[in-house]
């Protein structure tokens, strides 16, 4: 699964691959509108990690888990699953840092009403960031303890 | 959502929904036992995901988007495909279990079973705007939310400020089940790229299993003993 342009040419999948090719990037943009729509519709950092984790995870699924390894490092899911946590609860401290109560956005603006907006965005970005990396987390670490399924294994 | 105070308002028992609530749960019925049935487990997690997907069409008509939503991508999604990554890891048919050693699981759930059935006389009805999850604290975030945080969906207000403290402890629930599959599992599962030689030798960051990706070649047995 190295290198999967040599090996398109009799490879019973293309179709998949071509369609999910396709289908990939539509789904990671899905899960930056889920995210960044979240105030005005269904949804938020939960659904949009899990959604933006299932992009990876639909690459990893067709192209082999190497390959997936290239374009999503394993190295980011460490900083990722950290930073999401400190995002959050960093929010939480700079509120109370700027004199409100932990995790009370409303002293992040001059208005009340915008500093939840920008609390509420950051919140959830960090929701998002841990989110994601701990899904492709743990889909790296099971996926990875056994080596590719061939075709005939089903 | 501005579902939830249609939801409230309009009459809840109209037929067609009826009907389909009703065909919905039956399929869910029907999942459930082809699920108990089978003995594939392939089928039996695409089955699952199957009743995750039934389940979030439910949970629409219940005008719980954001729940079918969260359904749809956690329960429909990615656990089907961490079940069956994890399902890769054993056998391919579950051993079928003898009927006696069944009968202490049967009796429990039979019990839960009618204890659940009792209560659902002391449920208040669909919709109901005077239930005790409507009238206390809910109906103030309702009322709340467009006056102090400006932003349509109610759901992300509670989720996100009213109720960040909850979300907080949330993320840091997933953070927490991320890091205990890393430290048991590791990145790469040590699937025969990485050795590990504790006896006196400093491992690195940049040699961690993660950081190694794809010069190492494709090996497929050290880890059999470990699967099995």
């Amino acid at each position: 699964m190295s290198d999967p342009e040599a090996k398109f040419g009799r490879d019973p999948h293309v179709l998949l691959r071509v369609i999910a090719k396709f289908l990939i990037p539509l789904i990671a943009l899905f899960a930056f509108y889920v995210q960044f729509h979240g105030d005005y519709g269904p949804g938020g950092g939960f659904q949009a990690g899990v959604i933006l984790a299932a992009s990876v995870i639909l690459y990893a699924l067709i192209f082999g888990l190497t390959e997936a390894k290239k374009a999503f490092p394993p190295r980011l899911i460490r900083y990722g699953m950290t930073l999401g946590v400190v995002l959050y609860g960093g929010t939480g401290v700079v509120n109370f840092i700027l004199g409100g109560e932990f995790l009370n956005y409303s002293n992040l603006a001059s208005d009340p009403a915008a500093g939840q907006h920008y609390g509420i965005l950051a919140v959830e970005l960090g929701v998002l960031i841990t989110v994601t990396t701990v899904m492709i987390a743990i889909f790296y670490a099971f996926g990875s303890r056994q080596p590719e399924t061939s075709n005939e294994d089903w | 959502m501005s579902g939830i105070m249609t939801a409230a308002s309009e009459p809840s028992f109209v037929v067609p929904v009826l009907l389909l609530d009703i065909s919905l749960l039956a399929l869910l019925v029907v999942v459930a036992f082809a699920i108990v049935r089978m003995r594939s487990l392939f089928a039996i997690v695409m089955l699952q995901g199957v009743y995750s997907l039934v389940s979030a069409a439910w949970f629409v008509s219940l005008d719980a988007v954001d729940v079918a939503f969260t359904e749809a991508a956690v329960g429909a999604g990615v656990s089907t495909v961490l079940m069956l990554s994890a399902m890769l890891l054993a056998d391919r048919k579950s051993t079928p279990v003898p009927m006696r050693r069944q009968l202490g699981a049967l009796t429990v759930v039979i019990i839960a079973g009618a204890a659940m059935l009792y209560a659902v006389g002391d449920m208040p009805a669909f919709g109901d705007p005077n239930s005790p999850a409507n009238s206390y604290v809910g109906m103030d975030f309702m009322a709340k939310t467009a006056e102090e945080i400006k932003i349509p969906n109610v759901v992300t207000a509670v989720l996100a400020s009213y109720r960040g403290y909850d979300t907080f402890g949330e993320v840091v629930v997933i953070f927490s089940a991320g890091l205990g599959v890393l430290l048991l599992l590791g990145l790469n599962g040590n699937a025969g790229r990485w050795e590990a030689k504790p006896n006196g030798q400093v491992i690195k960051d940049r040699t961690a299993p993660s950081a190694s990706q794809a010069d190492a070649p494709q090996s497929d047995q050290p880890e059999m003993e470990a699967s099995t």
